[in-house]
């Protein structure tokens, strides 16, 4: 039945025929974290108070002038939380890409090579995710010291073993297939076996855990801030921003901002996500 | 006597995206008498196993089936699911391919065939269910009954677990059983075995068999009839002497030209390009591209089935030359 | 079936082993070996199709695998040659791949599906270490010498049908002029109308190239069709090894004759009229073979020397017609 299925009509590319695949729930997600990005890259433009400049009197409820009301300093809580946008998303993709980094090498050796090396880093890993990832976030951060550069290394510490696991299994299962014995039988070396003939075909499911990752790093960040071990107050940090929020419950609009902007990244990459993996999936299958 | 399946014009549709359909099975007739064996012979995408698995129901959803199948007179075609499950089980056993898959591997073989006993008949006790699941362990051939039906599925080896599979299928007393290649995953002793199996089933039980394989030598020795498949279509029917020894169509000659024989030398026949895809079947006779003997009219027009004397082919230039002579 | 001719040896197997270690218990400790292939010897000859053939699980494709060293052998010597294969060290045997390659069952499974046909052809060329323009010119040969339009080049696998894809398979094999091809099963997840013009291919490549095949397959016909010579094997052993007209005319080992015998053919009046023997029982189970002639459990003339002693594979009727058993020839 397998050969009856040959190509597709239609030559666009890779891309674009994964986008017009993507269920609208994942499109939906994809536009919020476009949005946040262009945010990001764009926030030096738009006509914003400064987020650090008093511009109001404190503990403005929302009004036309300030959309989402001033804090306890009389800052512009909506200026402050597009521009918290700066901090969080470029230190998610960077936890997540070295996280991705780190433990797909690692565990591509480990599952690649077994034995010892096997041995040693998937013990490294099961320490590793012995520690509630929380905990053993902020027992990092608390011994490098608080700063958001500290908080990321030990968001990366806390993640690579995700990584190296989905890695390792994905190469596990890969290196059997007959195309790999094929490659070692033509006489391909091991690295050139991995490098060229198992890595490639083990990607999908690290994309999508590191796009779904990412809204729980973006949390993660935020709740080291929140406590205290991420950014350093005067930033308009989205954790930090809860934070101060918090101890005035009933000036809601503080937390508010910051709150809604963690809950659109979070959702929108649990969106696109779970999109990913059901095209990858049908594809598969 | 009374026909036990009956196909007319029997077609199947799959949704091929934009609104179209790809017709999977356009226009199959088939008939098959009690205690017959008819044998369909095809290769992958030819429509054999669908043409079935539509007669139970058991297509993927979205398949649009029309056209008549009577299973002693009762019309399958569009007749409720409630009474389709009733029949499947009790007057159509089935048996597949893969084995394996057909049982539920966490409970016990012999818990399985007396729950199918049961479900068809609630005044059977589940001790007398399992009792009659051991004498159907006796009846295929399984070697201590009474302490194989308190097995699980994976103590089973493979050739144990299709006979296992056959006892399942035989549990209410079928009068048709459809068997879907059932011996392409064992091996060649197991094989005869199981061949042997079917072959005293259908002696002893009077039971009609539909055979569907892709290996001629498997409906060499236990089919009655047999039509070739190609394309969604029979391409030739007839007794199965006359199909291996009166061959009319180009395919099927080619079929048994390509099978490496135990005897006989020379060169294989070989059958250039491969089978059509469902989705992009060839104008005219769907074998055309491939066969040797095409002539512009092949093109043209889909060849209907006619008698050719032996069989009955749909070609436009039938091979008139009996093979007999050739084979002996 | 063919004539051999005199002969020079291009592989020789001798006294080779796999075991797979058992593991069991609470601690997953090592409890036992399964002998995959238990002192198997044997040689090819230069240009000849040497079948092997046996059920699933009589260790076929592991030897065909550990030959090639792409499993690890236990003991036993492999020769191409004069290249001693079971001795060589990583950088030797990267190079004795040159001479030795394999062809496997699943087309799809054995092709990268990321790669388009010409870098599947030309990952097969690394060793050669071609330049750039030489290597296109080479890849465009092979797709020619398998009866492939030249358009296929930048085609991706699963743009293409099963028979195409075993073809590119075939390709890969041949890309550094071998002088063995292990084909381990090559047309069995082929219809049979594709089967016989891949068969015949394979025929057609081996007058032209002059490599030797070692044949591994489950189905007698193909095998017939195919070998100068065929081995049949039962439970990591060989059984049986005799030229192809030998074997099929005249099977001397009980195992031979049943797998002969159970094979259904296309031609119903031999179908009715034949007699089957039917094996007793069920498989052994591999990881507990039985003791002596392991084929003794299931054998119409077993007797209770074959439980007792291993019977040698040696020459019975001619030399070159070799058989392991103590009671040789038909069965009553």
């Amino acid at each position: 039945m397998a050969d009856t299925t040959a190509s597709l009509p239609g030559q666009t590319s890779g891309a674009m025929r994964l986008v017009r695949k993507l269920p609208p729930t994942a499109m939906i997600g994809a536009l919020i974290l476009l949005f946040w990005i262009f945010t990001v890259l764009t926030i030096q433009f738009w006509p914003l108070a400064n987020p650090l400049d008093m511009v109001g009197r404190r503990l403005q409820p929302p009004s036309a002038a300030h959309w989402l009301g001033t804090d306890a300093l009389g800052r512009d809580v909506f200026s402050r939380t597009m521009h918290g946008a700066v901090w969080s998303i470029p230190i998610a993709f960077l936890v997540v890409a070295c996280a991705v980094a780190v433990g797909s090498v690692l565990g591509a050796l480990s599952g690649f090579f077994g034995g010892w090396t096997d041995g040693i880093i998937m013990r490294l890993v099961d320490v590793t995710v012995a520690f509630p990832p929380i905990l053993l976030a902020m027992a990092v951060a608390a011994m490098l010291g608080p700063g958001l550069t500290n908080a990321s290394v030990a968001m990366v510490i806390v993640w690579w073993p995700i990584y190296a696991r989905l890695m390792r299994a994905q190469v596990l299962e890969v290196k059997e297939r007959e195309h790999v014995e094929a490659a070692i039988a033509g006489g391909a070396g091991p690295l050139r076996v991995l490098r060229v003939h198992v890595l490639p075909l083990c990607w999908t499911p690290t994309l999508i855990n590191a796009t779904m990752d990412f809204g729980q790093v973006v949390l993660l960040a935020a709740s080291l801030s929140f406590i205290g071990l991420g950014a350093k107050p005067p930033s308009p940090e989205w954790g930090s921003m809860i934070s101060e929020g918090a101890t005035r419950f009933y000036s809601w609009w503080i937390a508010f901002g910051p709150g809604m902007a963690i809950l659109t990244v979070v959702l929108a990459t649990s969106f696109l996500g779970d999109g990913l993996r059901d095209v990858f999936d049908r594809r598969s299958s | 006597m009374n026909t036990l399946l009956e196909t007319k014009d029997l077609r199947i549709e799959f949704p091929a995206g934009d609104g179209k359909w790809a017709e999977a099975l356009c226009g199959v007739d088939l008939s098959l008498d009690p205690g017959e064996v008819l044998g369909i012979v095809g290769e992958s995408g030819s429509g054999k196993s669908i043409a079935m698995m539509a007669l139970l129901q058991l297509l993927p959803k979205g398949a649009r089936v029309t056209g008549s199948a009577r299973f002693k007179g009762k019309e399958l075609i569009g007749m409720a699911p409630s009474r389709i499950r009733q029949l499947r089980g009790k007057s159509i056993g089935c048996v597949f391919q893969d084995p394996l898959s057909a049982f539920n591997s966490v409970l016990r073989i012999g818990d399985q065939i007396a729950e199918a006993i049961t479900l068809h008949d609630r005044s059977i006790s589940k001790r007398a269910a399992l009792k009659e699941a051991e004498r159907l362990f006796e009846l295929v051939a399984i070697p201590q009954p009474a302490k194989r039906v308190s097995q699980y599925p994976h103590e089973f080896s493979g050739g144990m677990r299709q006979r296992a599979m056959i006892a399942m299928a035989l549990a209410n007393r079928p009068e048709l059983l459809i068997a879907d290649e059932p011996t392409t995953a064992l091996d060649v002793t197991v094989q005869a075995q199981i061949l042997d199996l079917l072959r005293d089933l259908r002696k002893d039980l009077g039971i009609g068999l539909v055979l569907i394989t892709h290996d001629l030598g498997v409906v060499a020795g236990l089919a009655d009839k047999i039509a070739v498949m190609y394309g969604g279509r029979i391409v030739e029917r007839g007794t199965t002497d006359d199909v291996f020894y009166h061959t009319a169509h180009p395919y099927t000659a080619g079929l048994i030209g390509a099978v490496p024989s135990l005897d006989g030398d020379g060169p294989l026949q070989q059958i250039d390009g491969t089978p059509p895809s469902i989705f992009n079947r060839p104008a005219g006779c769907s074998f055309h591209p491939r066969c040797s003997y095409t002539q512009p009219a092949c093109q043209a027009g889909v060849p209907s089935l006619m008698n050719t004397g032996h069989t009955d082919c749909a070609c436009h230039f039938p091979l008139v030359k009996p093979r007999a002579e050739v084979a002996e | 079936m063919k004539d051999t001719m005199p002969y020079e040896t291009v592989l020789s197997v001798r006294n080779l082993i796999k075991e797979f270690p058992m593991r069991g218990g609470l601690l997953g400790g090592e409890v036992g070996a399964v002998q995959a292939v238990s002192d198997i010897s044997f040689d090819i000859r230069a240009g000849e199709t040497f079948g092997l053939v046996g059920e699933s699980g009589c260790g076929k494709s592991t030897l065909g695998r550990s030959i090639l060293r792409l499993i690890e052998p236990t003991s036993g010597t492999v020769m191409l040659g004069d290249k001693d294969v079971t001795a060589a060290g990583s950088e030797d045997l990267r190079q004795l791949r040159r001479e030795m390659q394999i062809v496997f069952q699943d087309p799809m499974g054995s092709l990268h599906p990321k790669m388009t046909v010409s870098q599947i052809l030309a990952e097969g060329l690394r060793l050669a270490n071609l330049p750039r323009s030489e290597l296109t010119a080479q890849i465009a040969r092979l797709i020619d010498m398998v009866r492939l339009p030249a358009d296929m080049v930048d085609r991706y696998p699963h743009e293409l049908s099963g028979g195409q894809r075993q073809r590119i398979g075939i390709a890969r094999a041949l890309s550094l002029n071998p002088k063995l091809i292990v084909l381990d099963e090559p047309v069995s997840a082929l219809d049979v109308s594709i089967q016989a013009g891949v068969l015949n291919l394979l025929e057609e490549l081996q007058s032209e190239l002059g490599c030797a095949y070692l044949f591994i397959a489950h189905d007698l016909g193909v095998v017939r069709h195919i070998s100068h010579r065929v081995a049949v094997m039962y439970l990591g052993r060989i059984v049986e090894l005799a030229p192809v007209q030998d074997l099929y005319a005249n099977p001397q080992h009980p195992y031979t004759q049943t797998l002969l015998s159970a094979i259904p053919r296309a031609d119903p009046r031999l179908e009715r009229e034949r007699k089957r023997i039917v094996p007793k029982g069920d498989l052994p189970s591999p990881m507990d073979p039985p003791p002596g002639c392991r084929f003794h459990t299931r054998c119409p003339k077993a007797t209770p020397l074959c439980a007792m002693e291993t019977p040698p594979l040696a020459a019975k009727n001619s030399a070159d017609a070799l058989v392991a058993c103590h009671h040789p020839g038909p069965v009553a």
